[in-house]
């Protein structure tokens, strides 16, 4: 019936991200408590765009979508969104909506608005192995999950700095309690470091069987991220990572995260690249 | 022949508007003499529905008369129950008709009548006069109109303008604050440096909102019992407060010492212990109980009496800003409820 491309799913996805985005800015300027229902549906109707596209990207590349740069800040955005839809009404966390549709239309608007991100995908990426693509799918479904961290890490410095700097209205009045961010913040890192480990362990016998597939710069960043996620978790079970400074150490690791997908797209051991063509 | 004259809404009595305090107490009904005036109202001729709104702040009757002849004579039957002067009541009484009567209801359950403006409390003790003279059977099918509509508008008054938004009492504020450090107050345990009657408000407000481990220490340790024992809360000998300062999650500071009770050494020491778990430090005392660089420390959240006091009237300042469109409101919602009373008048069921 709609045989948009898999671009134009995105592009509407993309857009209803956005109109949540706006929705929650313009609540917050009139210093309005948000419709969480409203926001709710943009962001499920958003992500339901955002699966057609990417399962006709997936059909395309017959696999997980996560073969170039695009797909890789597509998905990511994507895992986020999935695991708010989750543990949004679980947690009832006031604004974590508003601030996981500011993530999500940041990154599928810089992805879709950079053409040479989808300019060409790999083919057989993957060396058609099915548990090296769970590998990807997984760690980048623990990016997501850190993506939502960095949001309530965000969320946890402005409370932190609303109620020491006596800041008490506009946005800082409708942030959720310093403890229960405090609890969020803990349960996603855990989270996010379990599925890592899990996604690098799978790397890593895949790895170990044809050590060629991968080239050094990609161990090397995979696992400092890796690394660094589990030595932050370890330290915050110690009692030695906390507030603030676990907050500022998730946010930083996340960007980190972030530009380190791009380093490691570039300097991916593709057997073959192809150009990409929307998937109707 | 000419046209009866249909029946007059009106409400009338005193409020904190134009009444001292002094003379409110004079006018408060209690329960006896709540039941035993009600009694005299169902025999005053020419009263066909009324009820009775009686808070610290108001007596009010509102009510449905065959002329406002009925009313003066309701006047006089409560100055003479009350054994009040009636002149005396004329100059401070309020007093209004038909449309403005209901526009005053709306304002007195939507808060925007209260002394504090905003407060929510009245608007259930409306509803419980309400209840009372449909108890009663003092109510008919205008006054229920009346109500059961101020009901509706005054929650859409409270939505639409956040007039009942932010708290305005120094108490409150601090449970505000405590709620956005701690969420649910259910397990927060609180300690009650000072048994003054500030810490006991505050306390008070505390377990209003939930707070259920209080603790109370005090340099008069009767003092801290006495108070422990009025709020269901515990005592603790003032001289071991300091070495269980980690326990607690909030702590409402009210002594009269001369000098800093708090000091940064304790809270770094109490810190060292539960660097995960935030602290939270009222202080209602002057000179002040706390420390002030204790701002500085990590996971520690310090608010005096000053910045209470600000916040409170920065929530007022809000409020009163919001009391022109609710007004505006309550106008067209009071002119819309006078416009169906009329509209039903002749009726068979409406008089």
């Amino acid at each position: 019936m709609f045989s948009f491309s898999d671009r134009t799913w995105l592009w509407f996805a993309a857009t209803l991200y956005l109109a949540g985005f706006i929705l929650g800015t313009v609540a917050l300027l009139r210093e309005r408590r948000q419709s969480r229902v409203w926001m709710y549906i943009l962001i499920v109707a958003g992500f339901t765009l955002q699966t057609v596209g990417l399962v006709l990207r997936g059909r395309a590349v017959h696999g997980c979508p996560i073969t170039n740069i695009f797909e890789l800040f597509q998905f990511t955005a994507w895992s986020a969104t999935s695991l708010y839809l989750v543990i949004g009404p679980t947690f009832r966390l006031s604004l974590l909506g508003y601030f996981n549709t500011c993530l999500s239309a940041t990154l599928t608007l810089v992805s879709l608005l950079i053409p040479a991100w989808d300019i060409a995908r790999m083919t057989k990426g993957f060396s058609g192995s099915p548990w090296i693509e769970f590998h990807a799918a997984l760690a980048l479904f623990s990016y997501g999950v850190f993506g939502l961290l960095a949001l309530t890490s965000i969320m946890y410095l402005l409370q932190v700095f609303s109620l020491q700097r006596h800041h008490l209205r506009g946005v800082f009045s409708f942030l959720p309690s310093v403890v229960d961010l405090d609890h969020i913040n803990f349960r996603l890192l855990t989270a996010g470091a379990v599925l890592m480990s899990a996604a690098v362990a799978v790397g890593y016998v895949h790895w170990m069987e044809d050590r060629d597939s991968v080239a050094a710069i990609k161990i090397l960043i995979t696992g400092s991220i890796w690394l660094a996620y589990a030595v932050a978790l370890v330290l915050r079970l110690r009692g030695i990572l906390l507030t603030k400074r676990l907050a500022w150490t998730c946010i930083v690791l996340f960007v980190a995260a972030l530009f380190s997908l791009g380093i490691i797209e570039s300097n991916r051991k593709t057997p073959s690249l192809v150009p990409v063509t929307s998937q109707p | 022949m000419s046209e009866p004259i249909p029946p007059t809404l009106f409400t009338l009595g005193a409020s904190h508007h134009t009444t001292p305090i002094e003379l409110r107490e004079k006018l408060a009904l209690t329960a006896d003499k709540m039941n035993a005036f009600c009694e005299r109202l169902s025999q005053l001729t020419g009263l066909r529905e009324y009820a009775v709104l009686n808070t610290c702040n108001r007596v009010e009757f509102y009510g449905l008369a065959d002329s406002t002849a009925t009313v003066d004579n309701l006047q006089r039957e409560f100055c003479a129950f009350q054994g009040f002067s009636e002149a005396e009541f004329h100059a401070i009484r309020q007093h209004a008709l038909n449309r403005d009567a209901i526009q005053h209801l709306l304002e007195v359950s939507s808060g925007l009548d209260s002394q504090m403006l905003g407060e929510t409390e009245i608007l259930g003790q409306v509803k419980e006069a309400y209840a009372a003279a449909q108890t009663r059977h003092s109510t008919g099918p205008v006054l229920n109109r009346v109500f059961q509509k101020n009901f509706q508008y005054a929650k859409h008054v409270r939505t639409h303008t956040a007039i009942t938004e932010g708290q305005i009492s120094v108490a409150n504020v601090a449970v505000d604050l405590a709620t956005k450090i701690f969420g649910d107050l259910a397990e927060a345990r609180i300690l009650l440096l000072g048994a003054g009657e500030i810490g006991d408000k505050t306390a008070k407000a505390f377990q209003s909102r939930g707070a259920k481990a209080l603790t109370v220490a005090s340099r008069r340790l009767e003092r801290a019992q006495e108070l422990a024992t009025t709020l269901g809360a515990t005592a603790l000998p003032f001289e071991q407060w300091s070495s269980s300062l980690a326990d607690f999650d909030i702590v409402v500071c009210s002594t009269a010492a001369p000098q800093t009770v708090v000091t940064s050494q304790a809270i770094q020491t109490a810190m060292k212990k539960r660097p995960a778990r935030p602290l939270f430090l009222i202080d209602l005392a002057l000179p002040r109980d706390v420390d002030p660089s204790a701002v500085e420390k990590e996971n520690v959240f310090l608010y005096n009496l000053d910045d209470l006091a600000k916040i409170a009237d920065e929530n007022l300042a809000a409020r009163t800003a919001k009391v022109a469109r609710a007004r505006e409101i309550l106008i067209e919602k009071a002119n819309s409820i006078w416009e169906q009373i009329n509209n039903n008048r002749g009726r068979a069921d409406y008089p």
